[in-house]
């Protein structure tokens, strides 16, 4: 590895994301903060020495080229690489001060909940089964529990009104834009307190999108999204924050608003002028 | 940017290809209609000689001394469910956990080895499967025995049980197992629930396929089962079996037990064949899999 200085949060417009690389217990308001993050897939080094801090209720989008390493940090948060061979990861996740490995797995991927790129209902299940899911596969036995939650959540994501009569018809009846919208509802319904989206949008129609879009902005309330992304006009509308990644490391962490019109590196400026990418 | 056709010259020989392709054509419709021929024509033998001997008696009586009417093979076919059942007691289990096995939990030298010898266990011939059975439990409870009949079969079952699990499962698309662990799902929890209740309907198939090919296998149930002219449903006792009877019959020299045989031989096909309507029926309304 050569020069491994990575510049972190050294932000001079956001006065209360920069990152002293110590992890302090105290702090409240932040949601997921990562020290030198780095993921090996075999020998391979895929990402490099991430310190990355998100603020509770906030949205950071995470940007960048293909391969750039962007899908493998978000899939380290709910230490979704446990399952593929060969990968090892590096360094600390805090999730609420809570170091991620100090719990059980299971416990961790309930408080933080992962929608993906391509809708992936269960395809054996019903519409009203794949909100309970969650539920239920964790040995919840309560009718009315899953009834409730099951509106609640397809009301929340707009879906109710499209779906009710049809409760218990496959999922996979559902068009493409219903069935992540359905995800997502599934992943809310385990009530996460972080949602990690994997380019949600990106295999959907513009009118499916800004559906999702509008969902995310909402979510803000209640949750903590941090969303990856090959769309930089999206990262531009929904998210607070925004993160530049490029082959493997971070190169750019600031208010989203900056990074697209005053960033303060050059790379980042033509990576979102359109210069490469 | 124009490509227009004009830039690619129709070759010359053009009329030697098309000569090519139609006798290609010709040839793999030969090959199916081979295929298909002796399957029909074992269909229609067997039925045309076995539909006439077959009746209420067949299916109730047990078998009667030659020269008698109305003799049957109630015993034997009481001993093939029990078979049947023993094998799949022990093929059934085995198979699928061995098939979620390698397919989930695979990640070392052990799968590889199991794969590998299932591979083998599939090729092997299925008298040899016999005399493993004998050798195991025949000589060791001092007799035939529907247990030793069963196990051969099971251990018969099991190879192809674990290959259509575990290639099942491999259909099942990584992003439903995703969905469910993120979801904070346990992992034993997600493979059993999610991926095998995804791949079940492929699953199903593969077995009902096993237990029809054990239901025809004669070679394993020779000196295991071994046979019985008597009704018998205890399992530490020899059992009569559809396919040994059979046999025993159709080298009879009697022309009354040569017809008991055809009977036999069409039940048998009539089996395989309702089971396989079975297996189309299961995987009719494909909920499941790829999208």
């Amino acid at each position: 590895m050569e020069n491994d200085t990575i510049i972190t949060d050294t932000i001079d417009d956001s006065e209360d994301i920069h990152d002293s690389g110590k992890h302090d217990t105290a702090d409240t308001k932040t949601a997921l903060r990562t020290i030198n993050l780095s993921v090996k897939f075999f020998d391979k080094l895929a990402i490099k020495n991430i310190n990355i801090r998100v603020k509770k209720n906030n949205v950071a989008a995470i940007i960048g080229p293909s391969g750039c390493g962007k899908s493998t940090f978000l899939r380290s948060i709910n230490l979704m690489h446990d399952l593929t061979p060969g990968a090892k990861v590096y360094g600390d996740i805090y999730v609420h001060n809570e170091h991620i490995t100090d719990n059980n797995v299971v416990d961790l991927r309930k408080k933080v909940g992962m929608v993906f790129q391509k809708p992936n209902p269960f395809p054996t299940m019903s519409i009203y089964d794949n909100v309970a899911a969650g539920l239920k596969l964790n040995g919840i036995r309560n009718k009315s529990l899953f009834d409730e939650t099951v509106e609640k959540n397809l009301t929340y994501t707009g879906l109710w009104d499209e779906v009710k009569d049809r409760l218990k018809s496959p999922a996979i009846s559902l068009s493409g834009g219903q069935q992540q919208r359905l995800c997502i509802a599934r992943t809310i319904a385990v009530k996460p307190e972080i949602i990690l989206m994997d380019e949600p949008t990106s295999a959907l129609d513009p009118v499916s999108t800004s559906k999702i879009e509008e969902l995310i902005i909402n979510f803000k309330k209640h949750y903590t999204i941090i969303i990856v992304t090959h769309n930089m006009q999206q990262a531009g509308r929904i998210s607070d924050y925004t993160a530049f990644f490029y082959l493997g490391k971070l190169v750019e962490y600031s208010r989203t608003r900056r990074l697209f019109t005053n960033p303060r590196e050059k790379l980042t400026e033509e990576y979102v002028t359109g210069k490469f990418g | 940017m124009e490509l227009t056709e004009k830039k690619f010259k129709m070759p010359g020989n053009i009329r030697r290809r098309k000569l090519v392709n139609s006798v290609m054509i010709i040839l793999c419709v030969i090959a199916g209609i081979i295929t298909i021929l002796p399957l029909l024509y074992i269909f229609f033998y067997t039925t045309k000689s076995g539909i006439t001997s077959l009746n209420l008696d067949f299916f109730i009586n047990m078998p009667k001394p030659v020269g008698e009417e109305g003799g049957g093979m109630a015993n034997a076919i009481v001993g093939s469910i029990i078979l049947i059942g023993i094998g799949s007691l022990i093929g059934i289990p085995v198979g699928v956990m061995s098939g979620i096995y390698i397919s989930e939990y695979s990640k070392n030298i052990t799968a590889f080895i199991i794969k590998f010898v299932t591979d083998i266990l599939s090729g092997i011939p299925s008298i040899i499967i016999g005399i493993f059975a004998y050798g195991l439990i025949v000589i060791n409870m001092q007799r035939f025995s529907a247990l030793a009949g069963g196990f051969a079969l099971g251990i018969l079952m099991i190879p192809t049980i674990t290959k259509v699990t575990e290639e099942m499962l491999k259909l099942v698309p990584q992003s439903i197992r995703e969905a469910s662990l993120a979801l904070g799902v346990s992992r034993w929890k997600t493979v059993l629930r999610i991926a095998l209740t995804t791949a079940s309907s492929g699953i199903i198939t593969g077995i009902l396929l096993a237990i029809a090919r054990a239901a025809g296998e004669t070679a394993p149930l020779l000196f295991t089962a071994f046979g019985n002219s008597f009704w018998q449903t205890e399992i530490d006792q020899p059992i009569a079996a559809l396919p040994l009877q059979i046999f025993a019959y159709a080298i009879s020299p009697y022309e009354d037990w040569h017809r008991q045989a055809w009977a036999g031989a069409f039940v048998l096909i009539l089996l395989v064949f309702v089971i396989n309507l079975i297996v189309r029926f299961v995987t009719r309304n494909k909920f499941s899999g790829n999208q």
